[in-house]
This record gives structure tokens, C-alpha cells and sequence, in this order.
């Protein structure tokens, strides 16, 4: 595995899906934040948990890129279409599996099942993270896409 | 005094919660009318002030007729309303949660909320709930989801509104939930509504942190109010005034909003209808006074901080308002799907006022950076050079025509009052250079200021009338000439100035109010009524003159004329003493807190410990 290569765009990678996720908050798109998420995890302080979260994302980040340079390995080679296709696959696990695990894991996130408890205030994304937006799918799905295109365009298969 | 709530309220029935970045507008019938979040100019999310049909409210009201009593409790911006009915008495507590940064470090809180809660006190009593927004000035309808425990939501835009309840709701039909719960003597229920924006919502709690959030608010609001030094006799009325100061201060950035409100009438069904959720200039040396004077230095100085950085933008000209975060651009518009309050019409947010020239503001904001730094501010390079930049401008443009102070927009004119003032910038700039705050030649400064004196004694003053005139050359007279010896142009005790004030009196007097310039003569249709802070100038000059009685008996007068919770509006209505106007009014409140601090000062009970007194002292005779 290439793991400078993918140290470097797995780095731009998770810069531009959490550039493109905070425009579409700018612009009203949606309101699914997965640094403040992630963040809040650890602290009420809103500011600090703005900072932790971004750190925790950015390391995530890093990691499923490392997953995405083993399938490219597995596969022989990279291809923007290939990653652009990962990342698809990425965004859907992410809305369809992960998020609806996150008021169960999260301490600070209210739970739909059980309503408030009164350490929980932090709206759950619901299905699909509709909560936080119609267009929470679309953004989420579109920035994952553009994730996996740039690792996928960008990544230099070792050994080849 | 318990009383029927009238239908529709009248812009007295209100009374303002808020948490020094937004306010909301509630009336006697636990109505809550008029919200902008996440600050004071954002779009509506509830206008039924402007248009009861399809503003948008989110109504807590006895089902049946009751009679209603209101105050804040104690020193504090919770507000509380007791319906009293045939079988019972509820109360009902208004608030937007309050506590300190550190409290909000704590715990995850809604960054906007609105906590309604409902006490039940005597037998039982049926209450109505009513929520229906309309978001954007009411332009959108949205869906309200029902979430079920995770509360009502509503989303436009990538805003959401929660509303949550421990009282059975539903929703009636897309844009709006209904509900009606009978509470018992010692029964407590809560509403609360949050806003979110950008982000994940945090979402409101009920029951015990709640309460918890009432207890906060209520400790902030008492803490914050205990820090008032004024002890005189009219501590309550100075306090209010102190509190709803801070209600429209914004503290993101430092700025003190004009008004919570837009196009409240200031003659009801008329054209006279403004948009005030905006930061005047004007305003600024009297609010400053105000609040160093009351012993609120770190608002004062926050209220500088903004000043000063505002002014940077548009330097070295001086624009009239700025919004709370110093955009200078606010073009206005008309909504002409609001009927507007009692058919006042046309609604209009932004205000074009902001494109208008008014050179008494350098007076205003160079004799507040003056009181700042006599209050041991410090004035840093860049300020002296903004300063001294201002003071240039002066001398190029003293001698144009202006909108003057009341923004009439019928024509510029040579305003007495915008050259005074012109006169003031350069004096302050002279002192602060005397007093070692600034460095610089300041020669041709000097040289300004004496010809705009010779200028004002010469044209701004009627010989045959013996008083100080509205326009130079002009024959009438203006309540803001009163001003012309609080900011030190003349002796209060001056006869010219003693002759002024009685004529100000004898023409613009009615029933113990004042007008700001003579009915009428602004162009616009008549029915504007009396002037708030023109009627307490003219207690503070009559304080300054000696007569600290005839001043005391005026201002109790006046005082009369708050509403049932001491708030005032811009206006009165000289025959019904109907607040007119946008409602509660800053500049309405710094004039009473001026006309007590004053009248406190002159009684000799008081010593003010500000330039002002020093620069009055030397107040020249004509």
C-alpha cells in the first residue's frame, strides 16, 4: 500500500467532503454536522467540541481512506469513476447504517424510541438523516462521492 | 391592575422577553406575537403584531374570558401573566432561557429558546394552545412534523423550529398544532420552543431542568439588575428602563437596537410605519452615558467596541444605522402581504434611512468616545486616527444641508441642531487633544469650530423671538434644541436658552408632552403623536435649569405613560396616552434614565462623574 500517497489525499479528500458538507449548512441545505456530532460526544462546550470534532473527523477520515487504498489494491488499480463509486457506497452505509446508531452510542443524543432523557437534548438524525434536512441524503451522498473520486483519481496503486 | 385584554392588543398590551440577541413580543392574553430569530433583524417567524390573520403566533390563552394581571418578577425579564377566571387562577411564566458562558459550558443548551411555563394556582382553569409559524415575515407555510417525544418540528430553509410540551398537542392541519389542557391548583406544565440553524438541534428539555432554567434566568436577570448604582426615588422605573436597555442590546457584538420591532405605527392606520430593529449613531452618546452612568461599564464599553468598529467601515463619512454586526448596507422593502398593524400600512423592513446624510451624528459619536474616555477608556492609534478622520469630515461638510436628527424625508435642510452638533465633534476632538488622548495639530479644528458658533449665534437664532430656531433663518421651533445645553453649546440658564425652552413649551406642549417639531410639518399626513424622549429632554433641562420640582412633577407625569410593565414606545398618543411607534423603544428608555440621573444630580443627591458635567459647567452664554 502507497501510504504516503494516501496519508496525502486521504488528507484533501476528507478537507473537501467536510468543506463541501459545511457549504451546504451555509447554504441551507442541511444541517447534518458530523464534526459537531462527533465533537459533542465529548463535551457540551460548544466551541471545543467544534475543534475536537473536526480533529476526530479529519482521523476518520484518514482511516477509511486506508480502506479505500486496500480495495484499490485489491482491485490493481484506481480509478476516479471507482472511487467515486466507493464513495456512494460509503455515503449509503454512513446514512442507512451509521447514523442511526449514533443516539444509542451518543451520549448527549435524545433517542426517537425513548424521547428525551434529561442529559440528551441533541436532535438524532432520524432515517436517512432526514431530521436534519431533505437534502441531508443528497449532500451526505454527494461529498462521499466527491471523497472517493478524488482518493480514487489521485491514488498511485503500490507495486504497479 | 387586573383588566379584559382587548382585541386586538394594542401595541400597550405587550410586553418584551428576550436574551440580549433576539426579542419576542407577548400580549396581555399570553399571545406571543412577534419573534425574529437567530437576531433582532432576522426575517419573522411570528408577525400576528403586523397581521393577525397570517402573521403566525404561538398563543397560550384562557378558553374562557379572564381577567389578567402581568409584571416582571422582581428586577428581572421573566415575565409573568395571571389569568384569573370563573373557576380559578393560572399563571403564565415568559421567558428566553438566560445564564452565564460558563453555566452554557455545562450542559448542552438550545442556542435560541422560549420557555412557557404554566402554573396552575387556584381551582382549575382551561387553557387554549395555539402554535402556528410562518416563518420569513410570513411568506413560507411550512409542514409542522409531529415527532412525537422529540416535539413538533418545523423546518424552512436549513432553520428548524422545535416545539415540545408535557400538555396534549397535535397538529390540526400542515402548518399548524392546537391543543387545550385544563390545569389544577399546583400543577405545572411547560411549553418550550427552540430554533436551530446550520447544525444538529439541541432540543428542549422539560420538567425539572426546566424549572432549573427558570431559577438560572431569574439569578442572571436579579444578579445583572443588583449591579444598578442608581438608588434614587425612581429606582423601579430606572431599572425597568435599565433592563429592556439590556433586552435590546445585542451581545454578540456590543450593539443596542433601536427597537424589537418593525412598522408599528406611529399613527395607527397611517403611512408612518419604520423598520427600528437597527443600530443608530445618534443614539450613541446618551446610551453611553446611560449605561456607564448606571454602573454598566463592560456594556458601555462593549457598546464603544461596536461603535468604533462600525464606524470603520463607512469612514471617514459617518452613516446614520448600521445592523448589529455593522453592515452598512439595508435597503428597504415593503411586504404587501402584511395588513400591517391596525392596517398601518405598508409593513417595511430595512430602512433607507441609512442612505440619508445627518451630520449631527459626529457630535453624537465623537462626544461618546469623549465620555469613554474620560470613563478611563483608552483612545489606541488607530481610534485617534478614526477620530481625527472624523473631524476632517466635519470641516469639509458642516456647511451642507441634511436630513437632520428626525430623518424627515422631505429634503435636506440647514438643521440648527446638525450644525451644533457639528460644533460638539470638533470640541470633543479639541478636548481629547487638550486632555492628551490624541496628538496632532489640531489649529484648524479650532478655527471650524469657532465659525460654526458664529454661524449658529448669527442664523440659527430668531433676534426677534429671542430663542434658538429649528432651521438657520428659520422661525420655528424643535425639541432637540433642548440638547443644545446638555451637550454644553450653551448655559442651561442662558436667557436664550430659557426663552427657547418656554417657547418649546408654548408650541409643542400638549398635556404635558412634547412633540419633536411642530404637527404636521414633516410633509408626511398629520396624526403623529407626542415625542418619548423629547418629553424627558425637557424634564433634564428643567432639572438642569433649578427647577428640580417643576421637573419631578413633569416626570411623574410622563412616567403615567409606561405601560402596565413600565415599557414606553417612541410615541404617545397626546389624547388617549396610547404608546404610538415602535415598541419598547431605546432611545424612549435612555431619556428616562437620563431625565432621573439628571434630576438625582441636580437634587444634589447625586454627583455624575462624567465629562458631560465638566463641559455643562463651562457651557458658554450667547
Amino acid at each position: 500500500m502507497n501510504l504516503p500517497n494516501i496519508a496525502l489525499w486521504g488528507f484533501v479528500a476528507t478537507m473537501v467532503l467536510t468543506t463541501l458538507m459545511a457549504g451546504a449548512q451555509g447554504l441551507g441545505l442541511s444541517r447534518v454536522s458530523i464534526p459537531f456530532i462527533l465533537g459533542t460526544m465529548v463535551t457540551p462546550h460548544r466551541a471545543r467540541a467544534g475543534l475536537v470534532g473536526f480533529v476526530v473527523h479529519l482521523a476518520n477520515g484518514w482511516i477509511f481512506a486506508l480502506l479505500y487504498a486496500a480495495l484499490f489494491q485489491s482491485v490493481g488499480h484506481a480509478t476516479w469513476w471507482m472511487g467515486a463509486a466507493f464513495g456512494t457506497l460509503h455515503g449509503l452505509v454512513v446514512l442507512i447504517a451509521l447514523l442511526p446508531l449514533l443516539p444509542g452510542l451518543h451520549p448527549r443524543m435524545a433517542s426517537e424510541r425513548r424521547g428525551p432523557e434529561p442529559t440528551r437534548a441533541l436532535e438524532p438524525p432520524g432515517f436517512l438523516g432526514l431530521n436534519y434536512g431533505r437534502r441531508t441524503p443528497l449532500v451526505t451522498v454527494f461529498a462521499h462521492i466527491v471523497y472517493g473520486a478524488i482518493l480514487g483519481g489521485f491514488y498511485r496503486v503500490a507495486g504497479v | 391592575m387586573s383588566r379584559l385584554p382587548t382585541h386586538p392588543p394594542g401595541i400597550g398590551d405587550y410586553a418584551i422577553i428576550g436574551d440580549c440577541r433576539s426579542a419576542a413580543l407577548v400580549s396581555g392574553d399570553g399571545s406571543l406575537d412577534w419573534l425574529c430569530w437567530p437576531r433582532f433583524d432576522s426575517p419573522s417567524l411570528f408577525a400576528a403584531l403586523l397581521d393577525p390573520d397570517v402573521g403566525g403566533h404561538f398563543a397560550v390563552r384562557p378558553a374562557a374570558p379572564c381577567r389578567t394581571t402581568r409584571r416582571y418578577v422582581g428586577d428581572t425579564n421573566v415575565l409573568e401573566t395571571t389569568f384569573r377566571g370563573a373557576d380559578g387562577v393560572v399563571r403564565l411564566i415568559d421567558l428566553m432561557p438566560v445564564s452565564s458562558e460558563e453555566d452554557k459550558h455545562q450542559a448542552l443548551v438550545p442556542d435560541h429558546e422560549i420557555l412557557r411555563a404554566i402554573e396552575g394556582v387556584e381551582g382549575t382553569v382551561e387553557l387554549d394552545i395555539r402554535y402556528e409559524p410562518r416563518p420569513d415575515y410570513a411568506r413560507r407555510r411550512p409542514r409542522v412534523r409531529d415527532r412525537g417525544a422529540l416535539g413538533f418540528c418545523t423546518e424552512h430553509g436549513g432553520q428548524v423550529l422545535i416545539l415540545r410540551g408535557d400538555v396534549p398537542l397535535r397538529v390540526v392541519e400542515s402548518g399548524a398544532v392546537h391543543g387545550r389542557v385544563t390545569v389544577r391548583a399546583g400543577e405545572r406544565r411547560f411549553l418550550s420552543l427552540v430554533f436551530g440553524e446550520g447544525e444538529p438541534a439541541v432540543l428542549p428539555l422539560l420538567g425539572e431542568e426546566a424549572e432549573r432554567k427558570i431559577r438560572r434566568s431569574l439569578e442572571w436577570w436579579e444578579a445583572w439588575a443588583a449591579r444598578c448604582q442608581y438608588a434614587g426615588p425612581y429606582r423601579e422605573s430606572v431599572i425597568r428602563s435599565a433592563l429592556t436597555l439590556k433586552l435590546l442590546s445585542y451581545a454578540p457584538s456590543g450593539a443596542v437596537v433601536a427597537a424589537p420591532t418593525t412598522s408599528l405605527p406611529e399613527h395607527p392606520g397611517g403611512v408612518r410605519n419604520w423598520d427600528y430593529r437597527y443600530c443608530w449613531l445618534r443614539d450613541a452618546s446618551l446610551t453611553l452615558q446611560a449605561l456607564f452612568d448606571l454602573g454598566y461599564a463592560e456594556e458601555a464599553e462593549a457598546f464603544m467596541s461596536w461603535l468604533l468598529h462600525t464606524t470603520r467601515i463607512t469612514r471617514p463619512e459617518l452613516q446614520v444605522l448600521y445592523t448589529v454586526f455593522g453592515e452598512a448596507e439595508l435597503p428597504e422593502r415593503e411586504l404587501p402581504h402584511l395588513a400591517g398593524f391596525a392596517g398601518s400600512r405598508p409593513v417595511r423592513v430595512g430602512n433607507d434611512a441609512h442612505g440619508q446624510l445627518q451630520l449631527d451624528i459626529y457630535g453624537e459619536v465623537m462626544d461618546a468616545a469623549y465620555e469613554f474616555a474620560n470613563r478611563g477608556g483608552t483612545i489606541d492609534r488607530v481610534t485617534a486616527g478614526l477620530l481625527t478622520g472624523f473631524g476632517h469630515a466635519v470641516c469639509r461638510r458642516w456647511q451642507e444641508p441634511d436630513e437632520g436628527i428626525w430623518e424627515i424625508r422631505g429634503g435636506r435642510r440647514h438643521h440648527t441642531y446638525s450644525k451644533v452638533m457639528c460644533w460638539v465633534a470638533l470640541d470633543r476632538l479639541i478636548r481629547l487633544h487638550e486632555e492628551a488622548h490624541l496628538r496632532g495639530d489640531v489649529a484648524a479644528f479650532r478655527a471650524v469650530r469657532d465659525r460654526i458658533r458664529r454661524e449658529v449665534g448669527q442664523r440659527g437664532y430668531d433676534d426677534e423671538a429671542g430663542t434658538f430656531v429649528s432651521v438657520l433663518d428659520g422661525h420655528d421651533v424643535d425639541a432637540v434644541l433642548l440638547l443644545l445645553a446638555r451637550y454644553g453649546f450653551v448655559d442651561p440658564s442662558d436667557p436664550a436658552m430659557l426663552r427657547t425652552c418656554e417657547r418649546i413649551e408654548r408650541d409643542l406642549g400638549v398635556r404635558g408632552l412634547l412633540y419633536r417639531y411642530p404637527p404636521a410639518s414633516d410633509g408626511l399626513p398629520p396624526g403623529e403623536g407626542a415625542f418619548g424622549i423629547c418629553s424627558f429632554w425637557w424634564v433634564a433641562t428643567r432639572a438642569a435649569q433649578g427647577d428640580v420640582e417643576g421637573a419631578m412633577r413633569a416626570f411623574d407625569h410622563l412616567l403615567g405613560f409606561g405601560n402596565d410593565v413600565g415599557l414606553f414606545a417612541e410615541e404617545i398618543a397626546p389624547d388617549s396616552g396610547a404608546p404610538l411607534g415602535n415598541f419598547p423603544q431605546a432611545f424612549t428608555h435612555v431619556g428616562l434614565i437620563d431625565a432621573a440621573l439628571t434630576l438625582e444630580h441636580a437634587s444634589g443627591t447625586r454627583k455624575r462623574r462624567s465629562g458631560t458635567e465638566r463641559i455643562q459647567q463651562t457651557g458658554v452664554h450667547l
